[in-house]
């Protein structure tokens, strides 16, 4: 136990910020590639042991007594939670599994310092709960991408527009939320801010352009990692959840649910696999915001199954297509390829991991959505027919890019274009959790029911503060979300047994 | 002490691990690339079938020694939260799931001895058969399932399996158009029938068939739904029925899928998969019970198919696509007979002509040799066929031929009418994109319209 006691998230992110001096050091590309797999793959052991000591319900103060944290900020700030514990190691895992996967031909465009820079922040965004140090973090979320394209000398402006919209809403939001604080509800206007920040980090409809844009513009690694974790819909999660008003949420909702009908339609008919892939990303980063917004227990469970589906299932069919672009360049949806008997590991691949982003039965992705859309036709059977109508749509789409990428015509080639070994090993382990996932899904639904359990707790706290005869938060702290300790029994606060 | 329950529990079990363990066995071998031998494949495949058809010819004995109707297999809660949510997995033998499954088995394993022959040395030997075994899983998932979810599951894996096969001969374009075109119709009865599952869910708070439709066994099941309740479910449950079994107006897939391998084609839309919709309908029959309205609706649907497909199936030039709209025009009365309340029929009726349509496709390669084997014992011609139409000048023969040589323009009306418009909406929506990403950009945006796949890129990968 006393193992477990160790900092292992402060590990996790230092390790990933020492990786990214010291790769940065290095001009050798393939030296830099190793030491960055070397750093990713340590911040990974070291999610995974904080995953570990979290379940194994290691108390918060015997890791803080050996934290650096309370001597640089005064007290804790980076801890997991039932809703975080299991993204960390997730976010982890993805960074390693791409780092391991870039092919060499790949490994001058991927900066691995820039990435693991990148992780770093995404790791301590995603230990962070709400606060100003969240919204720091989002907003420096942003910065990395901008020096990607920057360096690739491509157009930097529409993805800059969005992105200062996105930090402008989001710091006038929450410095409205923060003026309240303590004091009464947060004002209409600061909430409407901070929904509209979300709706443009999600890339809702009208205000997604980006994403595609930045697909079509960064190396194929970074904007996946980028965009896989749904960094906006964890900042939904943590900064506008527990405090909006219902017709926030239901605005929200609304928006999402045609930005997930609008994607999917969109992922239909593109010529382009990468395109096909933001907008998969868009339907269902809206999807899973849907059944936030819903906010049942249920339709919250649903949303964050999907939430983990969705990084799992659409991060190796991300490492999948980007495998296919390193051995064919920018992978055409405009004619049949027929590459499958080239790389029919790579096809099954992407049938496997397309199909689990879309719910298909034995994948991870089945369960969260069957819960979604029984939540959302409880809510109105037109939410409902929405939701399934993307699922369907998506799925087409998946089908459809498959047939056009691997049948369809004959091939030629004069050397080996099979997956290499370590593509293999990446893409059969996000095959492994989501076969694994989709046969034995009790226990990741359990650990995402608590979790919102846990977030709809804090939200009834806020309501209950934003009631007129309440005059400060209960314990009288200056957080906005009264965090729970990191292994405070949650059954305390929500009445479910571990 | 060991029970006849548990007898039949662990019979139940193996009926259903079989096809799950053919699924693991392939599928993993598949993915690791440890592909396994024909003669290994084979022996796998055949091990499976028979090990599963035994055990439910036993189920099948036992219930008829003992005089059970009703044999649940309930493995347990798959996913629960706690009072709001439960996906159980059960399965259900009883006169309609037990000879389904014997049927699904028995055809399965013949089939699937045949193809072992048949696909020799074809570069795609273990895809068929990894696709094969799914599909013999989702066949059995469904046959048994006894709740709505677990028959969803069945369904998805069997429609997947299905387009997958249409577009096996993959170094050709139409294949994999039709097999796209396949895979449509059936995510979008899929939809519909994840709507009725929701619907059922939500109207009676349960999964299980045994709760959902009524009490009493099947047939006999007293209806509990409303007549309201009955129309809407079953209407959603007709849809997912006639996009499965290619009834009118989803008829157009049929002959498309004929661009599979001639195995693929006698078991899934000669025999087994082309019957799954009547399937469905006969396993919510209550829902028809409980509205006369939902029932003539089937019956006019179930009319309708057999009467196109007689007429598309007259004029066709080639056997298996004759022989496809032969299948279907039987499929169209089994769905009129289960619209008027004619179950056993519709069931008897099912499995017979599963059988005999089998039998009829797999035979179709060599039935060039058999016409030359007859002609020469005849020592002439084989009289022709097609008189009828022939030399008819009357408008509205002509119009029918032309009706029926176009079979009915559906695959048209659902291109121009449906597919169409919903595809240039969204290539508008991204024209519109494109202009303005390339407004806010200030100059051209879309990268990949520039880009052609390029294969230089390997030379510096290896």
């Amino acid at each position: 136990m006393r193992f477990l006691e160790l900092p292992w998230l402060d590990f996790s992110i230092a390790a990933t910020l020492i990786g990214a001096l010291w790769v940065s050091l290095v001009r050798e590309p393939y030296r830099a590639a190793r030491m960055g797999l070397v750093f990713t793959g340590i911040a990974f052991v070291f999610a995974f042991l904080a995953w570990l000591g979290y379940y194994v319900g290691v108390e918060a103060d015997s890791i803080s007594r050996s934290s650096l944290e309370p001597y640089i900020f005064g007290r804790e700030v980076l801890v997991l939670d039932e809703l975080s514990a299991p993204l960390v190691p997730a976010v982890a895992l993805l960074h390693f599994l791409t780092a391991l996967a870039t092919p060499r031909n790949k490994m001058r465009r991927f900066s691995n310092s820039w990435s693991l820079a990148s992780e770093a922040i995404r790791l301590a965004m995603f230990s962070c709960k709400a606060s100003w140090l969240l919204v720091g973090l989002l907003a420096i979320c942003t910065v990395p991408p901008y020096f990607e394209l920057k360096n690739r000398v491509r157009p930097t402006r529409v993805y800059v527009l969005h992105m200062g919209l996105f930090v402008g809403l989001m710091v006038a939001g929450w410095t409205g939320v923060a003026a309240s604080a303590g004091r009464s509800a947060p004002p209409t206007w600061a909430t409407v801010l901070l929904m509209a920040a979300i709706l443009v980090r999600c890339g809702t409809v009208p205000a997604h352009c980006w994403v595609t844009d930045w697909f079509e513009h960064t190396s194929f690694g970074i904007a996946m990692l980028f965009v896989t974790p749904l960094a906006g819909v964890y900042a939904a999660v943590r900064l506008v959840l527990p405090i909006a008003p219902d017709w926030v949420l239901q605005s929200i909702g609304l928006a999402s649910l045609v930005t997930a009908v609008y994607a999917a339609g969109m992922a239909v008919i593109q010529r382009d696999c990468r395109r096909l892939f933001a907008n998969l990303f868009l339907s269902h980063a809206s999807l899973v915001l849907v059944g936030l917004e819903l906010h049942t227990e249920m339709s919250l469970t649903g949303s964050l199954c999907l939430w983990f589906s969705v990084i799992l299932s659409l991060g190796g069919f991300g490492l999948t297509i980007r495998a296919m672009e390193a051995r064919f360049g920018r992978l055409s949806l405009a004619e049949y390829q027929g590459l499958y008997q080239h790389s029919p590991a790579l096809a099954v691949c992407f049938l496997l991991t397309g199909l689990a982003c879309v719910g298909f039965p034995g994948t991870l992705g089945f369960i969260s959505t069957e819960l979604l859309v029984d939540s959302a036709v409880e809510v109105s059977p037109y939410v409902g027919i929405a939701v399934v109508s993307a699922a369907a749509l998506n799925g087409i789409a998946v089908v459809r890019a498959y047939l056009l990428i691997f049948t369809g015509a004959r091939h030629h080639s004069t050397v080996l274009l099979g997956i290499g070994d370590r593509e293999r090993f990446a893409v059969l382990t996000f095959s492994a959790l989501i076969l694994g996932g989709g046969f034995f899904p009790q226990p990741g639904v359990s650990t995402r029911h608590r979790a919102a359990a846990t977030i709809l707790a804090e939200r009834r706290k806020w309501s209950a503060l934003s009631a007129p005869d309440s005059a400060a938060m209960p314990d009288g702290r200056t957080e906005l979300v009264p965090a729970l300790p990191a292994t405070m029994p949650v059954a305390a606060a929500t009445g479910i047994a571990r | 002490m060991l029970t006849m329950e548990h007898v039949m529990t662990v019979l139940g079990a193996i009926v259903i691990a079989s096809p799950v363990l053919l699924v693991l066995i392939l599928g993993i071998s598949s993915l690791l690339d440890r592909k396994l031998s024909e003669q290994t494949t084979t022996t796998i495949l055949q091990g499976g079938t028979i090990a599963g058809l035994l055990a439910a010819l036993a189920v099948l004995l036992a219930m008829l020694i003992l005089g059970t109707r009703h044999v649940p297999i309930e493995l347990g809660d798959w996913v629960v939260i706690e009072g709001q949510y439960h996906f159980s997995i059960k399965f259900v033998f009883d006169r309609l799931s037990v000879p389904m499954a014997i049927l699904s088995f028995t055809l399965s394993g013949t089939i699937g001895a045949f193809a072992s022959r048949y696909m020799h040395r074809d570069a795609g030997y273990n895809r068929f058969f990894v696709l094969y075994t799914l599909f013999v899983l989702g066949m059995v998932a469904t046959s048994l399932a006894g709740t709505i979810e677990t028959l969803f599951a069945g369904w998805e894996l069997v429609g997947l399996s299905s387009a997958l096969l249409v577009a096996f001969f993959q170094e050709r374009r139409n294949p994999a158009r039709n097999g796209l075109w396949v895979w449509t119709i059936y995510r979008f009865s899929d939809a519909a029938l994840l709507l009725a599952a929701v619907a059922m869910h939500h109207l009676r708070g349960e999964g299980d068939f045994g709760k959902l439709l009524g009490t009493g066994l099947w047939p006999e099941v007293v209806p509990s739904l409303t007549s309201h309740q009955g129309l809407l479910v079953g209407l959603l449950v007709l849809v997912a029925a006639a996009g499965k079994s290619a009834l009118v107006p989803f008829s157009g897939w049929l002959p498309r899928a004929m661009e599979g391998p001639t195995p693929s084609s006698a078991v899934f839309y000669g025999a087994l998969s082309v019957h799954l919709g009547a399937f469905l309908l006969l396993r919510v029959s209550p829902l028809l019970d409980s509205s006369p309205l939902l029932s003539t609706v089937v019956a006019l649907v179930g009319v309708t198919t057999a009467v196109f497909a007689y007429l598309a199936g007259s004029v066709q030039t080639d056997i298996k696509s004759a022989l496809s709209f032969a299948s279907l025009s039987q499929v169209g009365i089994i769905v009129t007979e289960i619209g008027l309340g004619f179950r056993y029929v519709a069931l008897i009726h099912m499995l017979g002509h599963a059988c005999l349509r089998a039998l009829q496709f797999v035979r179709a390669p060599t039935l060039l040799h058999d016409y030359h084997t007859m002609e020469n014992a005849i020592g002439g011609h084989l009289p022709r066929g097609g008189a009828a139409w022939a030399g008819s000048t009357h408008r509205f023969r002509d119009w029918l031929y032309r009706l029926a040589l176009e079979r009915g323009y559906l695959d048209a009306i659902l291109r121009d009418y449906v597919a169409g418009p919903i595809v240039q909406l969204f290539r508008w929506f991204d024209g519109i994109e494109r202009r303005w990403t390339d407004f806010l950009a200030g100059e051209s945006s879309r990268e990949s319209a520039e880009h052609k796949p390029h294969f230089g890129a390997i030379e510096e990968f290896s």
